[in-house]
């Protein structure tokens, strides 16, 4: 996935007609593929056979374990576990909208109106990521405890009856719910989702909201039918950074959460650090991968966009 | 921006590739992107590759379990232990005890804290052990649980007692014969863990715990009572107040401490199971009450006046973290001079005075030199356990590989799997 962040060469006008070079030249394309196919087959397809072997072994610490193709242990991961596969789609679902709906006016925001500010505001975007995963996570532990500010203005203003009513919060806390868990994938993963917009709306022409109005079109139309399409890439090479690795997720599940908001990941991690269950636990890695490569694909025969980026 | 591609590439990342140094943008399209993965199934699919990758049985290590001990010519030892469990000097950089040992015996110790938790350190050395190969560690840190299942495996060495005179004269009845290592033929005990209660007098508002029952069943904790996930001092400390000894109980007991604590998860009593972060919920008030490590607690009430400890009449949970040498390891009698050297009285009570754990030597030696250093930790009960104290102490005992399996298995399914 690394072309995804190197800067492109410049756009050069496509040439109508394209012959492959030939003789040594041809080579070349090979040679420059090389590292990347070998970092692949080194860190991603070795342990990826590895895992897909675990998941149909057999037997245990002290016995080894041996290739028996026990295909069941796969049904029985997913009867087991598919309330934790159900939750994690949720969770990871509703934390990429909620995503796309606060970084979308952001990323437009800098794209369009930020003039000076624009490097600023991106640094602070992505500020952040200057400090560790896990002590922006714990930061949120401060931000929502029982008795601070959050809670207590929450307590107040009646919002937390509401949300007891939905059933994503528990008493008067925030701390340990459902709320609380997709509050945390929210905030870890929103710069996946503001980077990408970004990158895509500051590509379109400002020349083309101009011809937009010079058509009478209002602002609102112009964004409907002339920005918003365009975005595509940007809001779908953003929907996916964000939703693959929040499904994936078990730190905010681990930290934020409780018993009952325990995410796939989790699973995964105690199946295999705790119980040493370990076909378990590749099985449910592979279902997972499975699960959300099919929902990837869909999404993006959907979304109708060729472009990632 | 569209781009209409021929069929006629077939391998689909050169596909992506040539477009990329033709046409710039286009890098990577939903097609290529498809298709790669497409093709990488295919590739992963290779089933035949599969059957090559069994794990070998445990314990059936080639080549012996000892390396050649590198002692006399590399005058040095690698000790990996916990974060923070180690005296440390006002600059932040230095260890004392550890400098006046290489002083005394021109032994460097390359010292990592590198375990921050038992299950994810034995995923790390796991391969390394299984495949018989040195972990490049000569001494580790391990609780009970973990060092008896390293010993159970073949993975850990067996000591030299000649090398270890001070720790056989001084090590304490308390921590003298543990069942998974009799007479302590393979560990010693670094520090000891009491696991006990801890609370929040400003969260309980006025409620009062003096037992698990209490934070189980008095509603005014609702939501707001902590149990750990480390399985044995959860469940030991529920058997305890169920009336049962954790070391001597059987599967219907622990069925029994299982369905006690669903209850309470199925009726939001505990709020959640944590790892070492039940301290900032503890210090913040958002546990009221929860079951903690004395060592940690004893550390916290400094910071925090709030927070306390108080142990059941029922009793309470004695572990303790134990020094093994593992397998292969380069440095073997190195290792067992630095273990011997921290049951002399005057580093033990050193280490102790800095950590609050519990110190493994004898009550009797280690108390003087520890009052000369600070007379309220020779006093504390945590630190040098009195009579009392040590009638009220029980260990977990130890699991055969099925039942851990089982346990751990009940256990997760507890805590939200």
């Amino acid at each position: 996935m690394s072309t995804l962040t190197e800067a492109p060469p410049p756009l050069a006008p496509p040439a109508p007609e394209q012959k492959p070079p030939r003789g040594r030249g041809r080579l070349v394309p090979y040679w420059l593929l090389l590292p990347g196919i070998l970092w692949l087959l080194v860190f991603f397809l070795m342990p990826m056979v590895y895992q897909a072997s675990t998941s149909v072994q057999t037997g245990s610490l002290e016995e080894g374990y041996k290739v028996t193709w026990h295909f069941a242990t796969y049904w029985d991961a997913l009867a087991e576990y598919w309330p934790q596969f159900l939750r994690s789609v949720l969770y990871a679902g509703t934390a990429t909208v909620l995503c796309l709906l606060l970084g979308y006016p952001l990323a437009y925001l800098i794209a369009f109106r930020a003039g000076r500010w624009r490097n600023v505001v991106l640094i602070l975007v992505i500020a952040p990521f200057f400090t560790s995963f896990l002590i922006r996570t714990l930061a949120w532990k401060t931000i929502l405890s029982d008795g601070g500010p959050v809670v207590g203005a929450l307590n107040t203003l009646h919002v937390l009856d509401v949300t007891n009513w939905l059933g994503i919060t528990a008493g008067d806390r925030v701390l340990a719910t459902p709320l609380a868990v997709v509050c945390g994938l929210t905030y870890n993963f929103l710069p996946f989702m503001i980077l990408p917009l970004y990158t895509s709306l500051e590509r379109i022409d400002p020349r083309l909201h101009e011809a937009a109005g010079d058509l009478y079109a209002r602002p609102s139309t112009t964004f409907r039918k002339v920005t918003f399409p365009l975005s595509m890439p940007g809001v779908v090479s953003g929907t996916l950074l964000t939703f693959i690795p929040a499904s994936g997720d078990y730190v905010n599940a681990e930290l934020l959460g409780s018993t009952d908001t325990r995410m796939v990941g989790n699973v995964i991690q105690t199946q295999f650090l705790r119980v040493l269950d370990y076909p378990t636990a590749a099985a449910l890695s592979f279902i997972l991968m499975a699960a959300i490569l099919i929902m990837v694909t869909l999404y993006i025969r959907r979304s109708g966009t060729e472009d990632l980026v | 921006m569209e781009q209409n591609e021929p069929e006629r590439l077939s391998p689909a990342q050169l596909a992506a590739m040539r477009r990329s140094l033709t046409s710039g943008r286009a890098a990577l399209t939903r097609r290529s992107l498809l298709r790669a993965s497409a093709g990488g199934a295919l590739v992963a699919g290779g089933l035949g590759a599969l059957t090559g990758c069994g794990i070998p049985a445990a314990g059936k290590t080639q080549g012996g379990v000892s390396a050649e001990d590198h002692s006399a010519k590399e005058k040095t030892v690698n000790f990996s232990n916990w974060t923070e469990y180690i005296d440390i000097d006002d600059s932040g950089k230095r260890h004392p005890t550890l400098e006046a040992f290489t002083k005394r015996t021109g032994i460097t110790v390359k010292y990592t804290e590198d375990i921050n938790d038992n299950n994810e350190f034995f995923a790390k050395i796991k391969p390394q052990l299984a495949a018989g190969q040195d972990t490049g560690r000569d001494i580790i840190v391990l609780t009970d649980w973990l060092a008896g299942r390293l010993i159970r495996l073949g993975w850990a060495q067996k000591l030299d007692p000649s090398n270890l005179p001070h720790a056989f004269a001084n090590l304490s009845d308390q921590f003298r014969s543990p069942d998974w290592d009799p007479g302590r033929a393979y560990s010693y005990p670094w520090q000891g863990i009491s696991t006990v209660i801890a609370y929040n007098k400003k969260a309980l508002d006025g409620a009062e715990v003096k037992s698990v029952s209490d934070m189980l069943d008095n509603p005014k904790l609702k939501g707001r009572v902590g149990f750990l996930t480390e399985m044995r001092d959860t469940i030991g400390m529920t058997l305890l107040d169920m009336g049962k000894d954790p070391a001597k109980f059987t599967d219907d007991d622990y069925d029994a401490a299982i369905a006690r604590l669903q209850k309470a998860v199925d009726s939001q009593q505990i709020r959640r199971f944590t790892g070492n972060d039940y301290t900032s919920d503890l210090t913040k008030g958002d546990f009221a009450a929860c079951i903690a490590w004395a060592g940690d607690v004893v550390q916290l009430k400094a910071d925090s006046p709030d927070v306390d400890f108080m142990i059941p009449d029922s009793g309470y949970l004695t572990s303790s973290d134990n020094m093994l040498i593992p397998n292969k390891a380069r440095h073997k009698t190195n290792a067992e001079r630095l273990m011997d050297y921290y049951y002399e009285p005057g580093p033990a009570a050193e280490l102790a005075a800095y950590i609050n754990y519990v110190t493994p030597v004898e009550a009797t030696k280690v108390r003087p030199y520890l009052a000369k250093i600070d007379q309220s930790a020779a006093d504390n009960p945590l630190i040098i356990p009195d009579q009392s104290m040590a009638a009220k102490s029980r260990a977990f005992r130890s699991l055969s590989q099925k039942e851990e399996t089982a346990y751990e298995a009940k256990f997760a399914k507890l805590t939200g799997a």
